[in-house]
C-alpha cells in the first residue's frame, strides 16, 4: 500500500535528517582532524576498536549509520525527481538499495569487531 | 468567444534557477551526497576496525591524510552546516510546534534549544575522540 | 497621507486566446501615488489606458483573495503590495503553474476541485450534540488551527509550488492546509477518511518542503509546516496501526 511505504520511508528520513543535522558536523570536523596528520588519542586503535567493541558504541555506531543512510536515500530521490528525473520506482528501488546495502555492511562490520 | 488557456512551459531540469529560494532548496537538497560519502567513508572505517588488528586501522588513518582531503573536509563542513544543520534547526519549530494552552512556544525558543543541543553533542564526540 | 507622486513603468503580461499565440508584455507609463498599491496602478491602466486589460480583483483589503498575481516574479496579493516598496520598473505576471485565460486571469478549476477533495468539512462518526446544546471547543483547542483558518484562498502559495508547478496530481499547500485545518478541530472525527487521500501518493508525500508557499502566504498560514505536521501524523499513524494501538476515535 502507497500510503505504508512512504510513511516508513518518510519517517526515516525526518529522523535521519535531524540526526546527521547534530552528528555530522563533528564527524566531519574529525575526518578533518585526521587529514591534518594529527590523530586524537580517542582515534588511535586501542581506544576506537574498545569503543566499537562495545554495546553502547555498537549501538550508538549502528543507529548512526543506519539512519544516516536512509535519510540520504530518500533525499537522493527527491534530488533526481528535482533534476528530472521521472523514473520514480527504478530511483526508489536504486537509492534504498544502496542504504539497504549500507545498514547490512554496518551490521556486518560491527557484529566483526571484538 | 472561445476558450483557449495558455500554459506556460516549466523545465523540468533547470527550474530551480528561477529564484533564489529554489537555488537554496536545491542546494540543501545535495547536501544527502555529503551524508552518502561520509556515511559509506565511516562504514569503510568499520571495515578497517573490523580487521580487529592496529595494521588495517593504521593503514585506513594513513590514506585519509592528505592536503587536499583537508580542504575537502573543510569545506565540506561549511557546506554542511549552512545547508543541512542550520536550515533544519530552523525549519524544525514547524514540523513539531509545541502548545501551551492557548499559546505557541515561540519558534526561536525550539530553535535555540536545538542549537544548545547541539554544542553539547559536537563538544561531546570531540571530547569523546580526545580532540578537546 | 502622502501625495508625491512616481512614475512606474508596468510591463503586464498580455494574453487574449483568440489573437495571441503566446503571452507577450506590454509596457504602460503610471503616474503613482507613492501610497498606492499595486492593484491601484493596474486599476489607473484599466481607467485610463487600456479598457481591454483584464484581471480580478474585488474587496482591495485582503479578504477576498482574488488579485494574486505574479508581482516581479514573487506571488502576491497585488492589493497588498505598495509601490513604495518595489523599483520603478514593476513587471506583473499572471499567477504562476497556471493556465492563463486571458491577460491576468488564471483557470482555477484546478485547485477548486482539490479544495473540495479534502473533505474540508466536520465528519462526525458520533451523533451531533443534541439540538439545545454546542460543540465544546476550548481556547486551547482553537489555537492548535486557528491560524490555518485565515487561508482566503488566493492562491498564490500554488504559484510557489514547484512541485506543483511540475505534477499537477500533488493536491498541494491550500489544500492540504485547509485538511489539516480539519484534522487538528477537536470537533471533527473524519481524519481517517481524509488520511486516504492525504497520505496516498499525490498528498502529503510529494511535498519536499521547499517552503516557499509559507514564504510567500500573505495570510500567514504557514501551509509548509501543516504539511510537515501532517506527514509525522501519517508517519505515526502507519506505527500505531503496525503495533496495533488503536487510534483516536477519527
Amino acid at each position: 500500500m502507497a500510503i505504508a511505504k512512504k510513511a516508513i520511508v518518510w519517517g526515516l528520513f525526518a529522523a535521519g535528517g535531524t540526526l546527521t543535522a547534530f552528528v555530522f558536523p563533528a564527524l566531519i570536523a574529525l575526518y578533518l582532524v585526521i587529514a591534518t596528520g594529527n590523530v586524537p588519542d580517542g582515534l588511535q586503535f586501542e581506544q576506537i576498536h574498545n569503543f566499537a567493541a562495545s554495546w553502547l558504541g555498537k549501538a550508538c555506531l549502528f543507529i548512526v549509520l543506519f539512519l544516516s543512510v536512509w535519510h540520504a536515500a530518500h533525499r537522493l530521490r527527491v534530488v533526481a525527481h528535482d533534476f528530472g528525473i521521472r523514473k520514480d520506482t527504478l530511483v526508489a528501488n536504486a537509492v534504498y538499495a544502496v542504504a539497504a546495502l549500507g545498514t547490512v555492511l554496518t551490521a556486518f562490520y560491527l557484529f566483526g569487531i571484538r | 468567444m472561445s476558450r483557449q488557456p495558455y500554459v506556460r512551459p516549466m523545465s523540468t531540469t533547470t527550474w530551480y534557477m528561477r529564484n533564489g529560494r529554489y537555488k537554496v532548496y536545491v542546494l540543501r537538497e545535495l547536501s544527502s551526497f555529503l551524508v552518502t560519502f561520509y556515511s559509506f567513508l565511516t562504514i569503510s572505517a568499520l571495515a578497517a576496525l573490523a580487521a580487529n588488528s592496529p595494521d588495517k586501522w593504521d593503514a585506513f588513518l594513513a590514506s585519509q591524510q592528505a592536503t587536499g582531503m583537508m580542504v575537502f573536509h573543510g569545506l565540506a563542513l561549511l557546506y554542511f552546516l549552512f545547508f543541512q544543520t542550520f536550515p533544519w534547526f530552523k525549519l524544525a519549530p514547524k514540523a513539531m510546534p509545541v502548545y501551551m494552552g492557548e499559546k505557541k512556544l515561540p519558534d526561536s525558543y525550539i530553535i535555540i534549544g536545538h542549537y544548545v543541543a547541539w554544542v553539547v553533542v559536537s563538544v561531546f564526540i570531540l571530547w569523546l575522540a580526545g580532540v578537546i | 497621507m502622502s501625495t508625491r507622486t512616481r512614475t512606474l513603468e508596468l510591463e503586464i503580461m498580455r494574453y487574449d486566446p483568440e489573437k495571441d499565440k503566446e503571452p507577450w508584455f506590454q509596457t504602460y507609463t503610471v503616474p503613482c501615488i507613492e501610497d498606492w498599491v499595486i492593484l491601484d496602478a493596474i486599476n489607473y491602466v484599466k481607467e485610463n489606458l487600456d479598457t481591454t486589460l483584464a484581471y480580478r480583483w474585488s474587496c482591495h483589503m485582503m479578504v477576498c483573495g482574488s488579485c494574486g498575481m505574479m508581482v516581479n516574479g514573487e506571488p502576491a496579493l497585488t492589493c497588498k503590495t505598495f509601490i513604495r516598496e518595489l523599483p520603478d520598473k514593476v513587471r506583473i505576471e499572471p499567477l504562476e503553474n497556471f493556465p492563463i485565460e486571458r491577460d491576468l486571469v488564471v483557470v482555477l478549476d484546478d485547485v477548486i476541485q482539490k479544495l473540495h477533495k479534502v473533505q474540508p468539512y466536520i465528519i462526525r462518526k458520533d451523533p451531533p450534540p443534541a439540538e439545545d446544546q454546542e460543540y465544546i471547543q476550548t481556547r486551547g483547542q482553537l489555537a492548535i488551527f486557528k491560524q490555518l483558518t485565515m487561508c482566503i484562498n488566493c492562491m498564490c502559495c500554488y504559484a510557489a509550488c514547484p512541485q506543483y508547478g511540475l505534477d499537477k496530481n500533488f493536491i498541494g499547500p491550500a489544500a492540504l492546509a485547509l485538511a489539516h485545518r480539519y484534522n487538528r478541530d477537536n470537533r471533527d472525527q473524519g481524519k481517517s477518511d481524509r488520511l486516504d487521500i492525504l497520505a496516498d501518493h499525490d498528498g502529503v508525500w510529494d511535498c519536499s518542503f521547499v517552503g516557499a508557499c509559507s514564504e510567500v502566504c500573505p495570510k500567514h498560514v504557514d501551509p509548509a509546516a501543516a504539511i510537515q505536521q501532517m506527514k509525522i501524523d501519517g508517519a505515526m499513524e502507519f506505527w500505531k496501526q503496525k503495533m496495533g494501538i488503536p487510534g483516536d476515535k477519527s
